[in-house]
């Protein structure tokens, strides 16, 4: 069942649940980060509109500045901005940033360890029509193999909006995955949050397989728990929205509990949140997993739906896999 | 001038002769540029930059960039003789443990202002530092300083334009104009020429000084001074490995560290340039 602590969002599973996209939420944090403390400063790449630091620009058009379609510049001037002692963001597709700038990144940003954050946005297949070029798949381990980085990537607006505003006061490179499609809202204001603590979404009696998703995904995820637990299998469903650091003693102690795991995300299989699971389970718990994710293949235009669904990341896939884990824990 | 010609020529000797030693005892490291860029590093830290070298993090200081940071033997070696540490500091150059990275790094040494090593990005760096410095309407003045060689870099001109457009006066830039990079001359490498057009085409103040005068130097930065609408960018041109004449204009000596026997060479020739700066003087 949905976890009472957590004070999720009470239209879960309802026709009528919120559909908001992550970006929107991190818009939104953006701006009240920007009036908390007036050292944040937001530089964009010529994709304003589409990363919604417009909205910052709009509320602080002299703490907005434009760099044009110059994405390794947008790193280097906001490492000089750290430098100085401003907290600037750095918005722009993830393709690009860090994709393109990930060398500067690493280098002015991490190597010099200022409080830049990189927000990434439009990531996953879910991007659509745009097609394989701006579908972001590789992000997460790109930025979770750099020292210094931390690395989120909130479920849903409310919680893009949250990791925002914590980001914003952490004193550390961090980075930001965000999503263009307008996703379902799962969590509430009140739902606790904390960056490098995961959380149990989904809860039984006596789970046999713990689903660790990050992203969106986590809908599909909890989707399958349900649907699961209607056939008599019961799982543990994990919010393990961060990364890096990755919440080790949550995932570990899930992994004792269930004694079998399947990843979800949005990402290519390799080098995302599964293998960060996989590299701390096979040193402290190894047991039987399942990578739910994209199989080391580009995206291609398309609905996001036709394409998740093309890709395997439905909750059908979900369940296929639990069950498969589940056959492999009993082998 | 706060100090003579004389004065500066002897500092910026005893630099290079550090700077043979260091890279003597380091067995590795970058030779041509740092020699050739003493002379600017003299001037910035002894005649033209306002700093504390007690105190690296005092926030009014004039900031100096190093984009071009493979030539950091001259600039740790300038900064233990203003003060920042001690000369005997210098023999750790690249060694294991060392607050002198074989690259600077931000972290390891105060009074660095960032991590360099991977050429075009420290001007954009300097930018953000400008651009940030002038929303809070900060007095101090950014120089930076980049090799010719980096300007195949897209993203340095990325940066050019980007302080082109933002009119920032406070940003000066000394490029190292010595023709050179690792695989031969920037001429037959990438032809920059006509690299002050380029500039100008961006918006920004040109100027050409030899970057082994010391009054040009100080001038074309007064000069600098003075310009409010646009950066203003200093080509200077020098000579690669400057005072050791096995070293003058070969590229070769780009990433090269003298072996002991070019290393006494070297120290014996600046020996020499030493006692003529003290005979003009006396």
């Amino acid at each position: 069942m949905i976890n009472p602590k957590l004070k999720l969002s009470v239209k879960i599973f309802k026709k009528g649940i919120d559909m908001l996209p992550t970006r929107q939420g991190y818009g939104e944090g953006l701006v009240e980060a920007g009036e908390k403390d007036p050292r944040v400063v937001a530089l964009c790449a010529d994709l304003k509109d589409s990363t919604r630091s417009n909205l910052f620009a709009q509320k602080f058009p002299d703490r907005f500045i434009e760099v044009g379609v110059a994405e390794q510049v947008l790193a280097t001037i906001a490492a000089g901005m750290a430098t100085y002692g401003k907290i600037p963001f750095i918005n722009s597709f993830a393709v690009f940033s860090p994709g393109r700038n990930w060398e500067q990144i690493r280098t002015t940003i991490a190597l010099n360890d200022v409080p830049v954050k990189i927000a990434g946005c439009h990531t996953g297949v879910s991007v659509g029509e745009d097609g394989a070029t701006h579908q972001m798949l590789e992000d997460i381990a790109l930025m979770r193999s750099m020292p210094n980085m931390m690395c989120i990537a909130p479920c849903d607006a409310i919680e893009a909006k949250k990791a925002t505003l914590e980001a914003a006061q952490n004193g550390k490179p961090t980075y930001i995955r965000l999503t263009r499609n307008e996703t379902p809202v799962l969590t509430s204001p009140k739902t606790p949050f904390k960056i490098g603590r995961a959380e149990i979404v989904w809860v039984s009696k006596d789970p046999q397989v713990a689903i660790i998703a990050c992203g969106p995904l986590l809908y599909e995820a909890l989707l399958a728990a349900k649907e699961l637990g209607k056939k008599g299998i019961e799982t543990q469903v994990l919010n393990s929205h961060t990364i890096k650091p990755l919440d080790e003693q949550t995932i570990v102690r899930a992994a004792r509990t269930c004694g079998a795991v399947v990843t979800v995300e949005e990402h290519q299989i390799a080098g995302g949140l599964g293998s960060a699971v996989s590299e701390v389970l096979s040193r402290a718990y190894p047991v039987p997993q399942e990578f739910i994710g994209m199989p080391d293949q580009f995206g291609e235009s398309g609905t996001s739906n036709e394409l998740l669904t093309k890709y395997g990341m439905k909750a059908a896939n979900i369940i296929a896999a639990v069950k498969k884990v589940i056959t492999r824990k009993n082998g | 001038m706060k100090l003579s010609t004389q004065d500066l020529q002897k500092i910026a000797n005893d630099i290079r002769k550090d700077v043979i030693r260091m890279l003597l005892e380091a067995g590795s490291g970058h030779s041509a540029g740092s020699l050739g860029m003493t002379d600017v590093f003299t001037a910035l830290y002894f005649e033209i930059m306002n700093y504390d070298p007690k105190d690296p993090d005092w926030e009014d200081r004039d900031r100096l960039i190093l984009s071009n940071g493979h030539i950091c033997p001259v600039r740790y070696a300038t900064m233990a003789h203003a003060g920042f540490f001690p000369v005997s500091e210098l023999k750790t150059l690249r060694k294991l443990g060392t607050r002198l990275q074989g690259h600077p790094e931000r972290l390891r040494l105060p009074g660095l202002e960032t991590t360099s090593g991977p050429l075009g990005s420290g001007l954009a760096q300097g930018a953000g530092v400008a651009y940030a410095a002038r929303m809070d309407q900060k007095r101090f003045r950014v120089f930076c300083i980049c090799s010719d060689g980096e300007h195949d870099e897209g993203n340095h001109w990325e940066a050019v334009a980007f302080a082109g457009k933002n009119n920032l006066a406070n940003l000066t830039v000394i490029v190292d104009r010595n023709n050179i990079q690792i695989d031969g001359f920037t001429e037959d490498i990438m032809p920059l020429e006509p690299l002050d057009e380029k500039y100008k085409a961006f918006g920004w103040h040109v100027l050409h000084i030899d970057g082994h005068n010391f009054e040009e130097i100080v001038n074309a930065v007064n000069h600098a001074r003075s310009v409010y609408e646009s950066p203003t960018v200093i080509i200077a041109h020098t000579v690669p490995g400057k005072g050791v004449s096995f070293m003058e204009n070969k590229f070769e000596w780009h990433g090269k560290a003298p072996n002991k026997k070019e290393a006494n060479l070297a120290l014996k020739e600046l020996d020499t340039i030493a006692k003529n700066i003290k005979k003009e003087k006396e």
